[in-house]
């Protein structure tokens, strides 16, 4: 049998497994890039972010990733992908921007690690 | 009496259904995805002719919220809408479902204690649309068959364990076949195969796992059934771990099974697979 704990120590290299402590600690961050599914709510956001985000309660520190696009950050800070790639979509960056931002390395080089960089 | 036509096991990235609907279909590098799920389709539509298909998937922050997320979820309606997960509805048509064989599905279910979230509306995003248009012809209007949409939390840890996923299977082929209406049923398991995209791991992918994967899942389900969440996401990338979901598929499946088509492709930072399944004869 596993060991069952209330908050699991995962110890997965480079990964921020979004689990019950993540959820509570993003929930706003999440909350807020759940409604961005119209595009209603998407142009809404776009012409005022910050009156959007106070909205939703986000903590300064979140609201400052989201400004800085600072995508490692925010996944750090809860924000779980599958939400936060409307908030990406809505400001026009791509998953794999995203990727090469978390790994540290610009979206060329990136991509460069890849067998066929067309297939985007 | 309804019975277990085809088990399939498919990825569901997002950037195939946007080469779908951009028809790159003869683009260099999509055409080996394109023409690898050809094989799987043309079989689906001469051979196996489901009639419904339960298709196993995970929604992505689209329809469900964390403010209350399912851990299983079924569909028990009699259509099914195309969700907007960010960037506008994709242009497929909507889907029809079966209530009455959903309805049985979720009695037999509960009755042998998987306590589904039971759901008269939802909209289905890129977990479940990726593999629809792969794996069947659609007109304008529909689709070729009826479908019943089965979720499972991936996305929110904790999530159900292998083993609880290949149970679930067992437990749906029991309800299917105690469907006394003649209904030919296909099932999909969708997700993976290994990726990540999470944190400075981003782009992991373990193209030898996937190998194997796509093997053992025929012949040794019991012992992937045995691997726990941690090592799937060690192996697999943390995303990666929603290859469970090809374990309720495997789990609706004999115990022997026969491989129709395979197909791998790893262009980008997924192990997209297909693996097409019949019982063995």
């Amino acid at each position: 049998m596993s060991t069952i704990t209330t908050d699991i120590h995962w110890d997965i290299p480079g990964t921020y497994v979004f689990d019950l402590v993540l959820s509570q600690q993003g929930y706003a961050i999440n909350k807020m890039c759940n409604s961005l599914k119209s595009q209603a709510s998407r142009d809404e956001f776009l012409a005022d972010s910050e009156a959007y985000m106070a909205r939703y309660g986000l903590t300064e520190e979140q609201k400052q990733a989201i400004r800085d696009r600072d995508w490692l950050q925010l996944t750090q800070l809860g924000g779980n992908l599958f939400f936060f790639l409307k908030l990406a979509a809505t400001l026009g960056y791509g998953l794999y921007q995203i990727g090469a931002d978390m790994r540290g390395e610009s979206y060329e080089s990136f991509m460069q690690t890849r067998h066929v960089p067309g297939a985007v | 009496m309804a019975r277990i036509v085809a088990g399939i096991g498919s990825s569901h990235v997002p950037s195939i259904g946007r080469a779908y609907d951009q028809n790159k279909q003869t683009d260099p590098a999509w055409q080996p995805l394109f023409e690898g799920y050809e094989p799987v389709k043309r079989w689906l539509q001469d051979d196996v002719k489901a009639d419904v298909v339960i298709l196993v998937y995970n929604d992505h922050g689209t329809e469900f919220f964390l403010d209350r997320y399912p851990t299983f979820a079924l569909g028990v309606a009699d259509s099914y809408q195309v969700a907007d997960e960010g960037y506008g509805k994709r242009p497929l048509p909507e889907f029809q479902g079966n209530a009455a064989f959903s309805r049985h599905l979720a009695n037999c279910l509960l009755a042998d204690e998987f306590d589904m979230t039971l759901c008269q509306e939802m909209a289905l995003d890129h977990g479940f649309l990726t593999a629809m248009p792969l794996l069947w012809d659609h007109s304008d209007t529909g689709w070729p068959l009826q479908v019943v949409p089965l979720l499972v939390n991936v996305i929110q840890h904790p999530i159900p364990t292998a083993r609880r996923c290949y149970k679930l299977g067992q437990a749906l082929k029991r309800a299917i076949d105690s469907w006394p209406e003649d209904l030919r049923v296909a099932i999909v398991g969708t997700g993976g195969l290994s990726h990540q995209l999470n944190g400075e791991r981003f782009g992991f992918i373990n193209e030898e796992w996937d190998q194997q994967w796509l093997q053992r899942i025929q012949t040794e389900p019991e012992q992937l059934a045995d691997t726990s969440t941690r090592d799937l996401m060690l192996a697999a990338g943390a995303e990666g771990g929603e290859v469970i979901m090809w374990l309720v598929m495997r789990g609706a499946m004999a115990d022997n099974v026969e491989e129709v088509h395979r197909f791998y492709y790893a262009p980008m930072t997924t192990g997209i697979a297909v693996l097409a399944l019949q019982n063995a004869q």
